[in-house]
């Protein structure tokens, strides 16, 4: 693999793929909230 | 007995007789890392650690770094193996709160756009013709986190490992004097001025301890060669978190952390060798390192004006600057710059949140070229 094929491709797939997976990342903490979400007795309690 | 006089007299002598120039630039250098770090306090925890493993193995016939050398046995074990930094990593996770994160989840996006320098910064260093894998190690300056630095150029280029770590904790430490003059040429004053609303939501104790292993699972199946990273941060926030291994985050966070970042320190020192570092390439490193910094700062805060206009004028760009690693550094740089333009805007909290991203988002940036580098067939399975 040439020097600019091996750049470019890391490049673009580097960035796309660091965006995608905290995309998602935000996505789960979304969920996660959804799923659990604060509540005040709780958290006096604890 | 004269001769045998003699001779131990030369003794004596022989490490002056060997002392070159590039000797001397070399202990300048080490003395100069020593004077940033105990003097002007930049990053004293690792530089005066550096400085003075570079001065060790500047020593000439010392050895230290030979087949029995002392520190070589450090590197050989710890670097040379990835395990020092990875040690340090459960240290920052047992110490990071990633609350600010987690109230608001949509800037963690901003801790993407602060790590694409890295790979604009990739491709700088192979225009200016450094190989694949140096070029890698150079690039990953732009994580703006010392230990993901030195777990990259360790594992690729571990012949430049001392000149990318001394330009990743040199930038790091430089963050208020690089981002700044950055973020006021890519905003505009009204920009500057936008006051964030509160955004303030309580999370619950199980959504914080199911946040690390989550993380662990989901990043580390999308991006499997990152997972020694995602998951060493991620077990140190799990510890923390769950408050039911007291005694062991407390170790992960003090006595190793410190232990380790001793070793590592002197390790560093002990690369820049004066054949190894006294190079063109250095200065090349260190150039290319500042502009991957300064890289990060720009796309970030280009990402904050994106999130300004799509939210209506809601996100002050400035917060873009901290989604970078760099904690809580960053984010105290973007409140100081956005209360000089407006004394009613309080730009530390979603700051925090944006710079917590970046922290997430320097491992899987990381993770994810790894990653990508095996898809590649560059570096094995």
């Amino acid at each position: 693999m040439d020097t600019w094929t091996f750049g470019w491709t890391l490049a673009v797939i580097g960035m796309t793929g660091t965006m995608l997976v905290l995309w998602i990342l935000s996505l789960l903490i979304l969920l996660l909230k959804k799923i659990f979400p604060y509540q005040e007795s709780t958290a006096k309690k604890g | 007995m004269e001769s045998a006089l003699v001779s131990g007299l030369q003794g004596l002598v022989l490490g002056i007789l060997n002392l070159t120039p590039d000797h001397v630039i070399m202990l300048l250098i080490a003395s100069a890392l020593l004077y940033l770090g105990i003097k002007k306090g930049y990053e004293p925890l690792l530089l005066v650690p550096i400085g003075f493993g570079a001065i060790l193995v500047n020593i000439p016939l010392a050895e230290m770094m030979g087949k029995e050398g002392f520190l070589r046995f450090f590197y050989d074990v710890g670097v040379l193996t990835e395990v020092f930094p990875l040690l340090i990593f459960i240290g920052i996770g047992a110490m990071t709160d990633f609350q600010p994160l987690l109230e608001n989840p949509k800037i963690i996006l901003l801790g993407a756009a602060g790590q694409f320098g890295i790979f604009l910064t990739l491709l700088l260093a192979l225009a200016v013709g450094f190989d694949k894998l140096d070029a890698v190690a150079v690039a990953i300056i732009g994580a703006c986190d010392g230990p993901t630095a030195i777990y990259v150029s360790s594992k690729f280029a571990p012949h430049m490992l001392g000149a990318v770590s001394v330009a990743a904790y040199s930038y790091m430490s430089l963050v208020p004097l690089i981002q700044p003059p950055i973020m006021r040429a890519l905003t505009t004053e009204k920009e500057r001025m936008i006051v964030m609303g509160a955004i303030r939501q309580p999370v619950s104790k199980t959504t914080k301890i199911l946040f690390p292993i989550a993380v662990t699972i989901f990043a580390s199946i999308l991006a499997p060669k990152g997972a020694p990273l995602i998951g060493t941060v991620m077990l140190g926030n799990l510890m923390k978190e769950s408050g039911v291994v007291d005694r062991l985050k407390s170790a992960s966070e003090n006595e190793i952390a410190n232990i380790v970042t001793l070793l590592l320190g002197l390790c560093i020192g002990a690369t820049m060798e004066a054949d190894k570092f006294l190079r063109g390439q250095t200065l090349l490193v260190l150039a290319l390192g500042f502009i991957a910094i300064s890289l990060d700062t720009a796309v970030g805060v280009l990402f904050g004006k994106v999130m300004c206009l799509l939210t209506g004028g809601k996100i002050n760009p400035l917060i873009g600057a901290a989604g970078i690693s760099a904690f809580p550094m960053s984010a105290r740089v973007v409140q100081v710059e956005g209360q000089k333009y407006n004394k009613k805007s309080y730009l530390l909290m979603p700051a925090m949140s944006a710079n917590a991203g970046g922290q997430i988002g320097s491992v899987i940036a990381a993770a994810v070229m790894l990653s990508v580098l095996q898809g590649m067939g560059i570096v094995g399975g």
